[in-house]
């Protein structure tokens, strides 16, 4: 099931009578046509584009920048979604709507069911208190604070008591492997440690969504390795709807269970890691998948043959990636993929493997 | 010669009768609204002078030494207020600390705020910086003059310039510290819910605070420069006292009180920024790892 969309074509990537209801209850957040347009008067460049102007000529016009470009995205519960761009494809935009620290110029923006454009200042307040937290990719911790206070700082604007306020953080600062840290300030801890605190900060709030814009960027790759573990393992237990940024695609397949690639703020294509990674919707897309290490991208279950077959000696578990069975190949013709109990539901050859790692090799 | 084009008398004529008609309507209320600044001044001034001397220097000794942790500055603290002792300007001395402290306390009590305006505010900010402008440059005499002849000489006109002359640094550097706190701060502190009070308070005035602390530190020390202007409106103290120096030629009275006035500098100057750059130091923007 691939639901690429693909922008360009006169059906963009909203089409309303195709896509689900933003309120619908498997879904945590909806975007629907959500545009933002940066300059003084946007409604005018936005008319313009409606009009069916091209961004490029509405920048050269008037001196607006498109930053967002009629984005629609729905993001189920408990997912964690990747949006995936380079510098200025608009996503550290993107994810600034959900809990509008941007306002859009047009569109509409369901968190929960609630409307988030419709919402009071005091509402908004209210909801950027109790059902959002967020992780930012510079950080963004208060350096007069301790790190326990800082991680309470969402509870305290709550109005958590202070008591349970430093218990829980307490706990979460121990979750994330900071004990022992609670009195230090921000400045004395290393990068990966002072965004295991903006993390820590952000999971003390209890939220149902967690926004992670960048979150990792900025640390070495060693520690940005150890930290996408700990996320995993974290959401393992947490089940949390993350809308995670960044602009490494192996970092979107690897901690991804969907992902939408953005390019001059649309959307150019959204779906699972291997979908993309087999069937990328356009050039643009096909150079990162390029780059990519797709041994470990592709799981073995999107390629195996399904079906009952002969037993066989070697089998790997259905979350196994293309990576984990190439060893088996030396020895074993088939290696089995079996599912969580231990039942042998398919199949896969050293040639099927081959195939999907090769296909997408550039053709002349 | 530029041609006379139009005719100025009129116009002067007319800014000087404003004023005396001011004078003699409004004399009695302004002067009751600005009674409260006298206050607090003499209570300052009979504070200081009733403080024992050696208490007065065993606490500036100390505040030098907390904030320094280190005995350099507490000495040289030491050192200049034995020296306003010995040559006998102690008196004249507390009384125009009194006036650089009544000064500084107002300035920061109207300063800070319009501070918090002008840095929420392009055009607030559009409006007072020319003000500001103008309070710094504009000679003393200009508006000494008007306030003399409102509330008569004496300590009222003197601490009004001082504030006058004092204040725009501090409204400067407020606005300055403000807009300059970490915009990823702010917007983390934004994405967690808080209004724009808690920002203010809990994250923008606490990490403007270095900058803020440099700007009351420049507060006093232009309320320094203004003594002896002051002194010519009655302020008294070591302002006066340079004052009768030059009057009676007299260079030794005028370079001592002159000295006077440099060594309270000095010791308000090295506590203020040695306070400044704890803050600093705890905020972490000063420091390495």
């Amino acid at each position: 099931m691939t639901d690429l969309v693909q922008n360009g074509g006169e059906t963009a990537n909203s089409d309303p009578a195709a896509a689900p209801d933003p309120a619908a209850p498997d879904l945590a957040i909806a975007m629907r046509g959500v545009t933002k347009i940066f300059g003084p008067d946007p409604e005018a460049a936005l008319a313009l584009m409606r009009a069916g102007r091209s961004k490029a000529e509405v920048q050269a016009e008037t001196g607006h920048v498109v930053g967002l470009d009629n984005v629609s995205l729905d993001i189920e519960r408990g997912q964690i979604y990747v949006v995936m761009g380079l510098s200025g494809s608009g996503k550290s935009t993107l994810i600034r709507h959900v809990n509008r620290l941007i306002d859009p110029t047009a569109g509409e923006i369901v968190v929960n069911g609630d409307h988030v454009l419709e919402m009071s200042l005091a509402q908004l307040r209210e909801f950027r208190r109790t059902r959002i937290a967020m992780v930012f990719q510079k950080f963004g911790l208060l350096p007069h604070r301790s790190v326990i206070d800082n991680v309470a700082y969402g509870l305290e604007v709550r109005g958590v008591g202070k008591a349970e306020r430093l218990e829980k953080a307490a706990h979460w600062i121990e979750m994330v492997g900071l004990a022992g840290y609670e009195k230090s300030r921000p400045r004395q801890l290393s990068g990966g440690q002072q965004q295991r605190v903006g993390l820590a900060r952000a999971l003390a709030m209890d939220t149902d969504i967690l926004l992670m814009d960048e979150a990792f960027s900025a640390l070495d790759p060693l520690i940005r390795s150890g930290m996408q573990d700990q996320l995993l393992e974290l959401q393992s237990s947490l089940n949390k709807t993350i809308l995670f940024i960044t602009h490494d695609f192996d970092e979107a397949l690897k901690i991804g269970n969907r992902i939408a690639v953005l390019k001059d703020g649309a959307v150019q294509q959204v779906g699972k890691p291997e979908e993309i990674v087999l069937n990328p919707a356009n050039a643009h897309i096909e150079e990162f998948v390029r780059e990519v290490n797709k041994a470990r991208a592709i799981h073995v279950r999107t390629i195996m043959e399904k079906g009952d077959f002969e037993p066989l000696d070697m089998t790997v578990p259905l979350d196994a990636r293309c990576e984990d069975v190439l060893p088996y190949f030396a020895e074993h013709d088939w290696v089995g993929v079996a599912d969580d109990e231990g039942r042998q539901i398919g199949r896969v050859r050293a040639r099927q493997v081959i195939k999907a790692l090769a296909r997408y090799v550039p053709q002349e | 010669m530029f041609p006379e084009l139009i005719n100025t008398r009129p116009l002067r004529r007319a800014v000087d009768d404003g004023l005396n008609w001011v004078v003699r309507n409004w004399g009695g209320e302004l002067e009751a609204a600005a009674y409260p600044l006298l206050m607090l001044l003499n209570w300052i001034e009979r504070l200081l002078i009733a403080t024992p001397w050696w208490l007065f220097i065993a606490f500036f000794v100390g505040l030098a030494y907390v904030a320094t942790r280190n005995w350099r500055l507490p000495l040289t603290v030491f050192l200049g207020l034995v020296f306003l002792g010995l040559m006998q300007l102690w008196r004249d001395a507390m009384v125009t600390t009194a006036l650089m402290i009544a000064a500084t306390l107002t300035a920061i009590v109207f300063s800070i705020p319009v501070g918090v305006w002008m840095s929420r505010s392009a055009r607030v900010r559009s409006i007072v910086t020319p003000i500001l402008d103008l309070m710094q440059t504009l000679p003393s005499f200009v508006y000494l003059i008007p306030t003399v002849m409102i509330f008569g000489p004496g300590k009222i006109p003197a601490l009004l310039a001082t504030i006058v002359y004092a204040s725009p640094p501090l409204v400067r550097l407020t606005d300055l510290g403000l807009r300059n706190v970490d915009p990823a701060v702010m917007e983390a502190s934004r994405a967690f819910g808080t209004s724009s009070s808690q920002r203010l308070f809990g994250v923008q005035i606490p990490l403007a605070l270095p900058t803020i602390l440099a700007g009351v530190n420049q507060t006093t020390m232009m309320a320094l420069a203004m003594v002896v202007i002051a002194s010519m409106i009655g302020a008294g103290g070591l302002g006066y006292q340079v004052l009768q120096g030059i009057g009676r030629l007299e260079v030794s009275r005028g370079l001592f009180a002159g000295l006077g006035i440099v060594v309270l500098a000095i010791v308000f100057d090295r506590i203020t920024q040695a306070y400044g750059r704890r803050i600093q130091e705890r905020i972490g923007v000063g420091e390495t790892r």
